[in-house]
C-alpha cells in the first residue's frame, strides 16, 4: 500500500502543481513570479527522489505489482487504471522528472522577463505530470489518455507566445501531425476490443499492457490470441502513434517548426521527453513487435532513414534550434532503428544519454539567445570569450552527440551501431545491415552539423545579434519597398527572434541558467561510461549494466522472444570506425569553416550555398513542407475537397429544400386562384373527388 | 402495469411553466424577471440533479422510476394516460436539460428586448423538453415534442439576428415535416391489432408484442418514419441545412438550447423509441444507420473546414458529432457474436457530452459576438490576450470537441467506435478519420479568433464578467467530471440500456 502510494505521488505531485498553479497562484497571485515556478520545482524535487526509490526497488526486485483500479466499465469492455512499474518505467522516471526538475531551475531564470511564467509553469507541470503518467501506465487505453495529455500540453506550450502568429500555427500542426499518426494508435486499440471475448476465455484483460504481451508469444506459451497479419498490423498501428510522437518519417514536419515555443519547452519535450515516448512506446510493447519480423523491418528501415534524411536537412539550417530539431529527429532515428534491429536496451540507453546532451544543447542554444537575442547564427560568432562556460558545456554537449570517445553519447551510440552490425534473430540480416550503413553515414553528417553548429554560434568574429538581424531586415524591406519583391530565399529569416530579449548584452547567463547546464553537461560526460561500461565492472556496475537491466524486463515479459535478443561486446573494430567517421565529419566542418575570411560577413555567408540546387533542396526541408500544406492540405483537400462538398452543401442540399419551399409556395398561390367561392365549383370537384373515391374502393 | 405517483417528475417538468406564468402574471421590473428566471432555473436544475442522482441504477432495481400516472384519455377507442416516469437512458438528459436551462437563462442576462415575452418563451421551451425525455406515453411525448417548437421558433425569429425569419420557418418547415412522419407512425402502431396502448413501457418491454403484430404499414414502414422524424432534429445528412441556419441567426441562449438539449431529443428518439420498440428494424438496418452516421461525420467535418462564421462552424460540427451517435446505434448490426453496450452506451453518452460541449461553444460565440459584434472569422483574432477566462472555456470545449481524453467528448467517442468496430470496421475506421478532421476545424478556429495578432479596435474588449463566467464554469466543471471519471454517467446509462441489449442478445 505504501509503495503503490509512493510511486502514485510520483505522477500526482506535479498535478497537484498544476492543480495550485492554475486556480490559485494565476488568477489572484499571478504577480509573485518566482511563486509559481517553486510551487512546480519542490514537488518535482520529490518526485525525483521518489522515482529514484523506484529504480531501486525495481533493481532489488521488490514486489511492484499493484492492482489496477476499474476506470469505466461498459458491457465487455473493462478499462482499469493502473501502474506497471518494469525496468523501462523505472529508467524512464528518472529521466522525465531529472530532466524535468533541471529544465524548471532554468526556466526560473529564461522565462523570468515574460509576464505568463504562471501560465507557463502550470502548462509545465501539466506536461510533466501526463508524462509520468504515460510511462507508469498499465493499460493500454490509460496510456492512450496520457499520450494525447502529452500532445495537448506540447500543443499549448508550443503555442505559449500565442500571439504570434507562427507559434500558434505551430501549435496547430504540431498537434495534427501527430495525431495523424494517433489514428493507427487507436484503431489498434479499437483491434484489441475486437479481440476481448479471446483475451477473456483465457482470463486476460484485452486492454492490459501485460495481457498484451502474453498474448502476442507463441501457442507454446500460452498466447497468439495475436498472431500472423493481424499481429503485425496492431504493432504498426502502435508505430504509427510511435511515429508522429517521434518525428519519424513522414510524420517528422511538425518539429522544427515547434521551436517556436520557449526554448527550456523545447529542451523538455521536443528533445528529451515527449518526443523520446514515441521510442518508449515500441518498446513498452517491444513483447509484442518481437513476435513481428514485417514490423521490426519497418520500425528499422524507418529509423534508419529518418536518422540519415533529418541529419541532412541540420547540415544547412541557419537558425540554431532548428539545426537541434533537425538532430533530434535524426537521433531519435537511431532510436527506433536500433529497436527495429533488436538492439532493445541500446535503443533506451541512447534515449536517456541523449536525453542529457540534447537537454544540454537546447539550454545552451537558449543561454546563447539570452545573450545575442537571436536564434540565427548568421549574426552569433565570437561568443565563446563572453560565455566561457556554456560555451564549454555545448562543445562536451556537441561532442557526446557526435559520439566522441569517453562522452556518454559515444557509448551509446556505439552499441547501437554494435547492435546493428551483429543483428540478431528478429530481423533479416540485410535489414540490420542496410540500417547499419545508414547510421553510419549519419554518424558522418552529425558529426559535420555539429561542428558547422558550434563553430558559427562561438568562433570567428561578433555578428551583432538581434540588433544587425533587425538592421539588415529592416534594409531588406526598405529596399523591397524600392526595388519591387525580392526573392522569397534573400528576406532572412525572423523566425529566429524570441520577441522578447530584444537587446544583445553579452554576458554569461544567470545561475539559475547555468547552474542546471552544468548537472546535464556532468551527465552528458559521464552518464554513458558509468550506467554501462561495455567490458569491465567500474564502481561495482557490471558491465552491460543498464542493457542488461533492461533485458530482464523483456525477458520477464516474453521469455521465448527475447532470447533472439544477444548482448554483443565492446568491438574495437566498430568503435574505431565510427571514431575515424566522426573525425572526419568535424575535420571535413573544419576544413570548410575554420578562418575562412565569410566568417566576417554580416549575414554569414555560408560555404554550403556553393552546393546549388542540393543547398536550395535541403535548406527547403525536401519541399516536404510545400507539399503536405501547399499541395495537400491548402489545394487538395480545402479548395478542392471542403470547397466542393461546401458548394454541394450550400446550392444542392440547401438548394434543394429552398426549391421545395418554392414549390410549395407557388403551388399556395395556384391553390388560392382555384378559391374562387363559388358554390357550385365547389360542389362539382366534391362530387368529381366522392366519385374517384368510391371507384378506387371497387377497384382495390 | 407500472403505476404510481412521487411527483418529482412532474413538478421538475412543470416548475419552468409555472415560472413563466408566475413572470406574466405576477413579477415586475426587467431586473426581478431576470433574477426569477434565474431563481426557477436553478431550482429546476436542483430537481433534475435530485432525479439524477437519486436514480437508482443497481442491478435489480425498477427499470422506469419516480413514475407519475394519472389517466388522461379513457375511452373504447382511444387509451392515453399522463404517465412520466425515467429510466438510465432518459435521466442523465433531464439533467442535462435543467443545467443548460440554467445556462441559457444566464446566458440571456443583457437580453433589453421585450424581456418579460423572452423569459417566457425560454423557460415553456425548458417545460417541453424535460417533457419529452420525461414522457413513457407516445402520444404525450408527441405532445411535448410540438409544444416545443413554438417558443423556438418565437425565440429565433423576433430575438435572432440576420435572417431571422427565414432561419426561424425554415426550422419550423422542417420540424413540422418530421412530426407529421411521427404521428403517422404513432397512430399505426396505435391501431396494430392487439396493440391499442400508447405506453411506451409495455412497446419497448415487450418487443415481441409490435414484431409479430400483423400491422397496418409493414414494420420496417413505420421503424422509417420515427426514423425520418429523429433524423431530422438530429440532424444527420441530408436533413442537416435547417440546423447552421436556425443556430447562426438563433440568439445565444437559444443556440445553446438548440444545440445542448433540443438535438438530443432526436438522439433519444432513436435511441427510446427506433432501437427501444423495433430492434429487429435497426437490426435489419443497422447498415443504413451506420452510413448515414459515417457521411454525416465526415461530410460535416469537412463541411466545418470551410464556414467562417464562428456559430455556423459551431453549428457543422454539430452535424459531425451528432453523426456519431449514429455510427454508435450502428453498432446493433453486429453479424456475430453478443452486442456490446459500448456502442449504444457511446450514442447516449454522446448525447449528454456534446450537450455541454456545444453548449459551451455557442455560449463562447455568443460572448464574441456581443463584445466584439462581429462572429466572421477573419475579422477576429488575438483575443486571449484581452478574455482569459473566455480563452480558457474555448480551449477546454475545444479540446473536448476534438476527443481529448480527460474531457468528455473523448469518453463518448471511444465507445461508440469500440462498439462500431464489431460491426463494422471499415466504416468505423473512417468515423475515426473523423477525429483528425475535427483537430483540424477546432484548432484553426482558435487559432484564427484567439491567437494571433489582435488587431487594434479589439484593445478595449473585456473579458467575460461574474454572471458570464458562471455558465462557463458550469459546463467545464462538468465537461471536466464526466472526462476524468465517466462511471457515475455512463453507469446510468448502462443500467437504461441493458434490457435493449438484452433483448438483441436473444433475453429481456
Amino acid at each position: 500500500m505504501g509503495a503503490e502510494a509512493a510511486i502514485w505521488a510520483i505522477f500526482f505531485l506535479p498535478l497537484a502543481s498544476f492543480g495550485v498553479i492554475a486556480l490559485i497562484i494565476r488568477p489572484f497571485l499571478n504577480r509573485h513570479y518566482a511563486l509559481s515556478g517553486f510551487v512546480l520545482i519542490v514537488p518535482l524535487a520529490a518526485a525525483l527522489g521518489l522515482s529514484i526509490w523506484a529504480l531501486r526497488a525495481v533493481i532489488v526486485g521488490q514486489d511492484l505489482d499493484f492492482d489496477p483500479h476499474l476506470w469505466l466499465e461498459v458491457g465487455s469492455a473493462t478499462i482499469e487504471m493502473g501502474l506497471l512499474v518494469d525496468q523501462l518505467t523505472a529508467i524512464m522516471l528518472i529521466v522525465v522528472t531529472g530532466v524535468s526538475l533541471m529544465v524548471q531551475v532554468y526556466s526560473l531564470g529564461y522565462m523570468r522577463e515574460d509576464t505568463g511564467h504562471a501560465r507557463y509553469f502550470a502548462y509545465m507541470a501539466l506536461f510533466t505530470s501526463a508524462m509520468l503518467g504515460l510511462v507508469l501506465s498499465i493499460n493500454v487505453i490509460q496510456l492512450y489518455v496520457f499520450w494525447e495529455l502529452v500532445g495537448v500540453s506540447s500543443y499549448l506550450l508550443i503555442g505559449f507566445w500565442h500571439e504570434r502568429p507562427a507559434a500558434a500555427a505551430a501549435a496547430k500542426k504540431a498537434f495534427i501531425i501527430t495525431r495523424i499518426g494517433d489514428v493507427g494508435f487507436l484503431i489498434a486499440i479499437l483491434y484489441l476490443f475486437l479481440q476481448a471475448d479471446q483475451f477473456a476465455a483465457e482470463n486476460l484483460n484485452a486492454f492490459h499492457i501485460p495481457d498484451i504481451w502474453q498474448a502476442a508469444q507463441p501457442v507454446a506459451m500460452g498466447g497468439a490470441i495475436l498472431g500472423g497479419t493481424a499481429l503485425t498490423w496492431f504493432a504498426l498501428g502502435i508505430f504509427s502513434g510511435a511515429a508522429g510522437k517521434s518525428g519519424q518519417f513522414p510524420l517528422h514536419s511538425w518539429l522544427p517548426d515547434a521551436m517556436e515555443g520557449p526554448t527550456p519547452v523545447s529542451a523538455l519535450i521536443h528533445a528529451a521527453t515527449m518526443v523520446a515516448a514515441g521510442v518508449f512506446l515500441v518498446a513498452r510493447f517491444y513483447p509484442v513487435f518481437q513476435a513481428s519480423e514485417d514490423a521490426l523491418t519497418v520500425v528499422a528501415l524507418i529509423g534508419a532513414f529518418t536518422a540519415l534524411m533529418a541529419a541532412t536537412m541540420a547540415l544547412v539550417m541557419n537558425d540554431i534550434k532548428r539545426v537541434m530539431a533537425y538532430s533530434t529527429i535524426s537521433q531519435l532515428g537511431y532510436m527506433m532503428a536500433a529497436l527495429g534491429v533488436g538492439a532493445y536496451g541500446a535503443a533506451v540507453f541512447h534515449l536517456l544519454t541523449h536525453a542529457s546532451f540534447k537537454a544540454l544543447l537546447f539550454m545552451g542554444a537558449g543561454s546563447v539567445n539570452h545573450a545575442t537575442g537571436t536564434f540565427d547564427m548568421r549574426y552569433m560568432g565570437g561568443l565563446w570569450r563572453r560565455m566561457p562556460l556554456t560555451y564549454v558545456l555545448m562543445v562536451v554537449a556537441g561532442l557526446s552527440l557526435v559520439g566522441i570517445i569517453p562522452l556518454a553519447g559515444f557509448w551509446s551510440k556505439d552499441e547501437i551501431l554494435t547492435g546493428a552490425w551483429n543483428g540478431s534473430g528478429l530481423v533479416d540480416g540485410w535489414v540490420s545491415r542496410v540500417t547499419f550503413v545508414m547510421l553510419l553515414g549519419g554518424v558522418l553528417l552529425t558529426a559535420f552539423y555539429t561542428f558547422r553548429m558550434l563553430y558559427m554560434t562561438f568562433h570567428g568574429e561578433f555578428r551583432g545579434g538581434v540588433d544587425r538581424e533587425l538592421e539588415v531586415q529592416e534594409q531588406a524591406t526598405r529596399d523591397e519597398a524600392t526595388r519591387g519583391p525580392a526573392a522569397p530565399d534573400q528576406v532572412p529569416a525572423t523566425s529566429g527572434l524570441s520577441g522578447q530579449h530584444a537587446l544583445v548584452h553579452l554576458a554569461e547567463s544567470p545561475v539559475a541558467m547555468v547552474a542546471p547546464m552544468l548537472v546535464l553537461g556532468v551527465a552528458a560526460v559521464f552518464s554513458g561510461y558509468l550506467v554501462n561500461p561495455q567490458w569491465v565492472k567500474e564502481f561495482g556496475i557490471p558491465g552491460h549494466w543498464i542493457s542488461e537491466f533492461l533485458l530482464t524486463g523483456v525477458e520477464h515479459a516474453a521469455p521465448v522472444l527475447a532470447d533472439r535478443i544477444e548482448l554483443h561486446d565492446f568491438s574495437r573494430w566498430i568503435a574505431t570506425i565510427s571514431t575515424v567517421v566522426a573525425v572526419a565529419g568535424l575535420g571535413l566542418g573544419a576544413l570548410l569553416y575554420w578562418r575562412r575570411q565569410d566568417g566576417r560577413q554580416v549575414p554569414r555567408r555560408d560555404p554550403l550555398e556553393a552546393a546549388g540546387p542540393v543547398h536550395t533542396l535541403l535548406s527547403q526541408k525536401y519541399y516536404i513542407d510545400a507539399l503536405y500544406e501547399g499541395a495537400l492540405v491548402r489545394r487538395a483537400f480545402y479548395r478542392i475537397i471542403a470547397g466542393t462538398l461546401d458548394w454541394i452543401d450550400r446550392n444542392l442540399v440547401d438548394g434543394t429544400v429552398d426549391a421545395v419551399g418554392w414549390i410549395f409556395r407557388n403551388i399556395g398561390s395556384v391553390i388560392g386562384r382555384l378559391q374562387t367561392g363559388q358554390v357550385q365549383a365547389y360542389g362539382t370537384a366534391i362530387a368529381l373527388g366522392s366519385l374517384l373515391i368510391l371507384l378506387g374502393l371497387l377497384l382495390f | 402495469m407500472v403505476t404510481g405517483y412521487t411527483g418529482l417528475l412532474t413538478a421538475t417538468v412543470f416548475l419552468p411553466a409555472v415560472g413563466a406564468l408566475a413572470i406574466l402574471l405576477v413579477v415586475r421590473g426587467e431586473r426581478n424577471i431576470r433574477v426569477f428566471a434565474v431563481l426557477i432555473a436553478l431550482a429546476d436544475l436542483v430537481l433534475a440533479l435530485a432525479a439524477f442522482f437519486l436514480f437508482d441504477h443497481s442491478d435489480g432495481a425498477d427499470r422506469f422510476q419516480f413514475i407519475d400516472k394519472f389517466a388522461w384519455i379513457s375511452s373504447e377507442t382511444l387509451n392515453a394516460s399522463f404517465f412520466l416516469g425515467v429510466d438510465g437512458l432518459s435521466v442523465p438528459l433531464i439533467a442535462l436539460t435543467g443545467l443548460l436551462g440554467l445556462c441559457a437563462v444566464l446566458a440571456s442576462w443583457r437580453i433589453s428586448l421585450r424581456v418579460r415575452e423572452y423569459f417566457v418563451w425560454l423557460l415553456i421551451l425548458q417545460t417541453a423538453v424535460m417533457g419529452v425525455f420525461a414522457s413513457l406515453d407516445l402520444l404525450l411525448f408527441f405532445l411535448f415534442w410540438e409544444l416545443e417548437l413554438v417558443p423556438m421558433y418565437m425565440l429565433i425569429s423576433i430575438w435572432g439576428s440576420g435572417r431571422k425569419e427565414y432561419s426561424a420557418m425554415k426550422f419550423l418547415i422542417f420540424t413540422i415535416l418530421g412530426s407529421a412522419f411521427m404521428l403517422v407512425a404513432i397512430v399505426a402502431v396505435f391501431v396494430t391489432p392487439g396493440v391499442g396502448t400508447f405506453d411506451m413501457t409495455l412497446l419497448s418491454t415487450s418487443g415481441s408484442m409490435l414484431t409479430s403484430a400483423a400491422t397496418l404499414i409493414p414494420l420496417g414502414g413505420i421503424f422509417w418514419l420515427f426514423l425520418v422524424a429523429f433524423a431530422i432534429k438530429l440532424p444527420v445528412w441530408p436533413l442537416h441545412t435547417w440546423l447552421p441556419d436556425a443556430h447562426s441567426d438563433a440568439p445565444t441562449a437559444a443556440s445553446v438550447m438548440l444545440a445542448g438539449v433540443l438535438l438530443k431529443m432526436g438522439g433519444y428518439g432513436i435511441l427510446r423509441i427506433n432501437v427501444g420498440m423495433f430492434p429487429m428494424e435497426t437490426h435489419k438496418f443497422a447498415w443504413a444507420l451506420i452510413t448515414m452516421g459515417v457521411v454525416s461525420v465526415i461530410y460535416g467535418a469537412v463541411v466545418t473546414m470551410r464556414q467562417t462564421d464562428l456559430k455556423r462552424l459551431i453549428a457543422y460540427s454539430s452535424v459531425s458529432h451528432m453523426g456519431l451517435v449514429m455510427v454508435g446505434v450502428g453498432s446493433v448490426g453486429v453479424a456475430q457474436g453478443e452486442l456490446t453496450l459500448a456502442g449504444l452506451n457511446g450514442a447516449a453518452m454522446q448525447l449528454f457530452t456534446h450537450g455541454t460541449i456545444t453548449g459551451l461553444l455557442f455560449l463562447v460565440a455568443g460572448l464574441v459576438y456581443d463584445k466584439a459584434h462581429t462572429r466572421y472569422i477573419p475579422d477576429l483574432g488575438g483575443l486571449a490576450s484581452r478574455m482569459p477566462i473566455v480563452a480558457a472555456a474555448v480551449l477546454v470545449a475545444g479540446l473536448a470537441s476534438l476527443g481529448l481524453p480527460g474531457l468528455s467528448g473523448f469518453v463518448s467517442e471511444l465507445l461508440v467506435f469500440m462498439g462500431a468496430f464489431q460491426a463494422y470496421a471499415w466504416p468505423t475506421v473512417l468515423a475515426v478519420v473523423g477525429i483528425v478532421l475535427a483537430a483540424g476545424y477546432i484548432l484553426w478556429m482558435i487559432e484564427r479568433t484567439f491567437f494571433g495578432r489582435r488587431p487594434d479596435r479589439f484593445s478595449q474588449l473585456t473579458d467575460a464578467s461574474l454572471v458570464e463566467a458562471l455558465p462557463l464554469g458550469l459546463l467545464m466543471i462538468s465537461i471536466l467530471a464526466v472526462g476524468i471519471y465517466p462511471s457515475f454517467l455512463s453507469d446510468v446509462f448502462a443500467s437504461g440500456l441493458e434490457p435493449i441489449v438484452a433483448v438483441f442478445n436473444g433475453g429481456g
